[in-house]
């Protein structure tokens, strides 16, 4: 029987997962304490995207299960999975390229709001003040106010990745999962992003981050778990990872600086 | 509640005054006369109802010309049954094509792009032939569904209310008749509430779901929409709209028949809709306009009037230019159609809704207005 410990909001199962003949996962057993940062390292194609994809529900996994908060997340559709308070920023910015930048931080908004599904067409989208104050000040966060009426496709790909970032945070989730977060961005808006993170960070929300920047990861995560050839091989603090031989050996070429 | 934008209020007075004034305006085109005037405002909401779901979702149907002859057809036995009054018959053309919408939307709807298109386009078919052959108790096959002097109309029957002067009975809006202009405003009236619907669907978080499935349906998902009840939804819409439209049709026209569902029917509110700009709150109306007007005008010009017109010319010029022209026109209106289309589509992806807003572009330019500001305009 899996069973979610009192502090302890997702968990990741005996997690294997198979494409083919390729075992991208395998032996997962993963767990996230509840307001911390979890970050998740590794070399490239080592399944870090997959084990994201698996726990919101893109791709089924070959066995295990994934349980969020005593809920089994295994089997859900991806909608509701997110209505249960799972956010999740892409490796690949997926956002509203035909909408304005703020509609595309609205949407999410309705979503928390009004569930699912509901058709409202008594009211306007531009009478939904406290939404529209909501989204404001998240892209005004976020640096991306003065571009609110633009089409989110005309956005550069940081720009695209920190819209994407509002989206999730609109929603106040209570999980949120960034794959590469600032892959793509310039130093300053690296920096600008980690602020923003450390800010909600006192908020109480989990975070699972995904980051090939060890600047990033060093300066957010309170535990790292390192993943190589689809099995956790670490797990722990970031000093002890840091100094985990194993660690060095598998990912970062002998040294961690 | 029943408020719009500034925007949205100023498009709607525009339209309705434009719509109103159809009499007035049509007249110097030759197509002022209330039978073609209601066809106008007939195929406009159709379109209106189209654009919904394709203007929105991006989801081609290639099948609401069922939805069309649903709406006929009940509509004609709404008179048969139950009474000569447009109300109940409206009201049920609504509620039956609603309910075949939802039926073809639920399993059209599980398949996407190209094999949506087939499925809704393979339903249609499905009814028109089933028009023909099984269902002729209903539809009375290649006759088509008239009104007869003995129809029950029962509600009538309850008012007291029977015809009884010679002749079929005519439909009714509270015992006024619904022929000539009545029969246009009445059109006329209701594609202003349609268009109003449409204005306040697109303004709506509804709408701003739909858009967001046409834009990213992964994100949709990803974000916690639940997309396949917003798609069901806005395919009924847009079902009820085309049922609304073909109910019209058998209220200025007492008959239904199975060639109001032939795919070529289908086909023209596609052609309606990207021709005027899809997705936009003008476009479909202009297109459907066009469309008719190109069908019932444009077909009727025949070489005689072609030599009238051209008779300034010298002789062979004359003979000429008429000859050249005469292929476009007369039964070669689908050519000029087509060309037109082609132009639109290749040159104008957005229809001519995109080509005035293109225009409107450069004069502003060229009045050189220095204005950094920008504004919040949602996407159209
Ligand atoms: N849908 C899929 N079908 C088949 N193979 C896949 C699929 N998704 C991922 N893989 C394979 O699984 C392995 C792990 O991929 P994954 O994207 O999880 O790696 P990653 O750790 O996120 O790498 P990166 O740092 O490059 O993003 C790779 O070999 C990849 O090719
Ligand atoms: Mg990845």
């Amino acid at each position: 029987m899996i069973e979610a410990t009192p502090n302890i909001i997702l968990h990741a199962a005996d997690v294997h997962k198979n494409f083919g003949g390729l075992r991208a996962l395998s032996d997962i057993d993963l767990q996230i304490e509840e307001g911390k940062t979890h970050a998740i390292i590794g070399p490239n194609g080592a399944g870090k995207s997959t084990l994201l994809n698996v726990i919101i529900g893109r791709i089924p996994p070959s066995s295990g299960a994934v349980v969020f908060d005593g809920t089994v997340l295994t089997g859900k559709a991806p909608h509701e999975i997110n209505q249960l308070g799972i956010s999740r920023v892409f490796q690949t910015p997926e956002i509203f390229p035909d909408l304005p930048v703020l509609h595309n931080v609205m949407a999410p908004a309705f979503a928390r709001r009004d569930g699912a599904f509901r058709v409202n067409l008594l009211r306007s989208i531009d009478s939904e003040r406290q939404i529209r104050q909501e989204a404001e000040d998240i892209l005004d966060d976020i640096g991306l106010h003065g571009r609110r009426g633009d089409h989110a496709g005309s956005l550069s790909r940081g720009d695209k990745r920190r819209l994407e970032l509002a989206m999730c945070l609109i929603q106040r989730p209570r999980l949120l999962l960034l794959d590469e977060p600032t892959a793509g961005m310039s130093r300053h808006d690296t920096n600008t992003t980690i602020e923003l993170l450390r800010k909600i960070k006192s908020s109480g929300m989990t975070k699972v981050i995904i980051e090939h920047d060890m600047h990033v990861v060093f300066s957010l995560a309170d535990r790292i778990s390192v993943l190589a050839q689809g099995r956790i091989i670490a797990s722990g603090l970031p000093q002890e990872i840091k100094e985990d031989p194993r660690v060095q050996q598998a990912y970062l070429g002998g040294s961690v600086q | 509640m029943f408020s719009l934008s500034r925007k949205d209020l100023a498009a709607l007075a525009v339209f309705a005054a434009v719509v109103l004034t159809m009499p007035i305006w049509l007249a110097p085109f030759g197509a002022a006369y209330p039978g073609l005037m209601q066809k106008f405002a007939i195929y406009a909401i159709f379109a209106i109802g189209f654009n919904i779901l394709f203007g929105l979702t991006g989801y081609l149907s290639f099948g609401h010309a069922a939805f069309l002859g649903v709406g006929s057809y009940t509509t004609v036995w709404s008179f048969k049954l139950l009474s000569m009054d447009i109300g109940p018959a409206m009201l049920f053309a609504i509620i039956v094509s609603g309910v075949f919408a939802l039926l073809i939307g639920y399993f059209s709807l599980r398949r996407t792009g190209i094999y949506f298109s087939i499925l809704t386009l393979a339903f249609a078919q499905m009814s028109y032939s089933l028009a023909y052959s099984v269902l002729t108790p209903i539809t009375n096959g290649e006759t088509g569904l008239l009104l007869a002097r003995d129809d029950p109309r029962h509600l009538d029957a309850l008012f007291g209310a029977q015809a009884t002067a010679a002749g079929l009975p005519q439909p009714t809006l509270f015992g006024m008749s619904v022929t000539g202009y009545t029969g246009f405003y009445l059109c006329a009236v209701i594609l202003i509430i349609a268009f109003y619907l449409s204005q306040k669907i697109f303004a709506s978080p509804f709408g701003m779901a739909l858009r967001g499935i046409k834009s990213n349906q992964t994100r949709m998902n990803y974000t916690g929409f639940n997309t396949r009840p917003y798609m069901l939804a806005a395919f009924v819409i847009s079902g009820m709209f085309a049922g609304l439209a073909g109910a019209l049709l058998s209220i200025t026209d007492p008959l239904a028949g199975a060639e109001r569902m032939k795919w070529t029917e289908s086909g023209n509110v596609v052609l309606m809709t990207i021709l005027g700009g899809v997705g936009t709150l003008f476009g479909p109306v202009i297109g459907a306009w066009l469309i008719k007007y190109f069908e019932n005008i444009f077909s009727a010009i025949n070489t005689n009037m072609l030599n009238g017109l051209f008779s300034f010319l010298p002789d062979g010029v004359q003979t000429f230019v008429v000859t050249v022209l005469s292929k476009f026109v007369g039964e070669g209106w689908h050519l000029t159609l087509g060309l037109m289309f082609v132009l639109i589509v290749v040159f104008l992806p957005g229809g001519l809704v995109e080509g005035f807003h293109r225009l409107m572009v450069r004069l502003k330019r060229q009045k050189a207005t220095p204005d950094g500001v920008t504004s919040v305009q949602p996407a159209e």
